[in-house]
């Protein structure tokens, strides 16, 4: 098994990124309309949606739909 | 058909002329994006919102939350359609193929310990399961495609390469990489 320079990268920030507990996507998908809502607001974060945000730094589906649900809401203003 | 009746079909109606207008926003220009995939995708989404109205919990605007279930449906066909013809194995096996000719010879010596060890760990401390997830994971294919492939979900799979991160960093504690070991190398 090898792994190329970037993946050993993106290994190495996911294993630095790890905590005990983590939302799932399914989770995730639940709490990222009012995540969505807040980050478009500029409004702060309560605490129990850092798990989202953490969430969306380590899982590249979630970050790349939470990418596209902005396009479409900014589009929508 | 009653005025209930069609007072919610027309709110129906609307709902998935949203839907789609703003599926088309964040997809149009895609290549494998035209008009009939984008119906099909308003059409399911519609259907999937409709049946988890009873996960909406007004945190949100409920067009925001529905949105979020119409993007994640209309992502997980695209995510269908461009791996259906990959087995896992052959994915594996090619992107392991295309990484020993780049990768082998020019990793710093002060990185090689800390590489070797990720090896070590991966090869010894994981199971088959987590190993396969997080290797198809670093290579590029999406969770619930690895999901697919081996009897399972995307939920599940996250949990699967969650642990082996977890597995990963307990044992690079103990060989003593920390935290910041880690973010500088
Ligand atoms: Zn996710």
């Amino acid at each position: 098994m090898t792994l190329s320079r970037q993946q050993i990268e993106e290994l190495i920030k996911g294993v630095s990124l790890t905590r005990d507990e983590e939302v799932t996507c399914d989770e995730c998908l639940g709490d990222l309309a009012e995540f969505a809502e807040r980050m478009l607001e500029g409004k702060s974060l309560p605490d129990g949606l850092r798990a989202v945000e953490h969430h969306l730094e380590i899982c590249a589906e979630c970050h790349e739909e939470y990418a596209a649900l902005l396009r479409a809401l900014k589009q929508a203003e | 058909m009653t005025a209930v009746g069609s007072v919610q079909a027309e709110a129906l109606k609307e709902l998935r002329a949203i839907l789609y207008s703003r599926l088309r926003a964040t997809l149009f220009g895609r290549i494998s994006v035209d008009d009939a995939l984008l119906d099909d995708f308003a059409q399911e989404a519609l259907l999937k919102v409709l049946g988890s109205l009873g996960q909406f919990q007004s945190r949100s605007r409920f067009l925001t939350w529905a949105t979020t279930i119409a993007v994640r449906t209309a992502f997980t066909e695209l995510r269908r359609r461009h791996w259906k013809d990959v087995s896992l194995d052959q994915f594996l096996q090619r992107a392991d193929t295309a990484n020993e000719q780049v990768t082998k010879p020019q990793c710093k010596s002060d990185r090689q310990e800390l590489i070797q060890e990720m090896y070590r760990i991966i090869d010894t401390q994981l199971t088959k399961k987590q190993r396969t997830a997080l290797l198809a994971e670093l290579q590029g294919m999406p969770l619930e495609e690895i999901g697919r492939r081996m009897g399972s979900n995307r939920n599940a799979i996250y949990k699967l390469t969650h642990d082996a991160r977890k597995q990963l960093k307990k044992h690079l504690d103990s060989a003593g990489y920390t935290v910041s070991d880690l973010q500088i190398a």
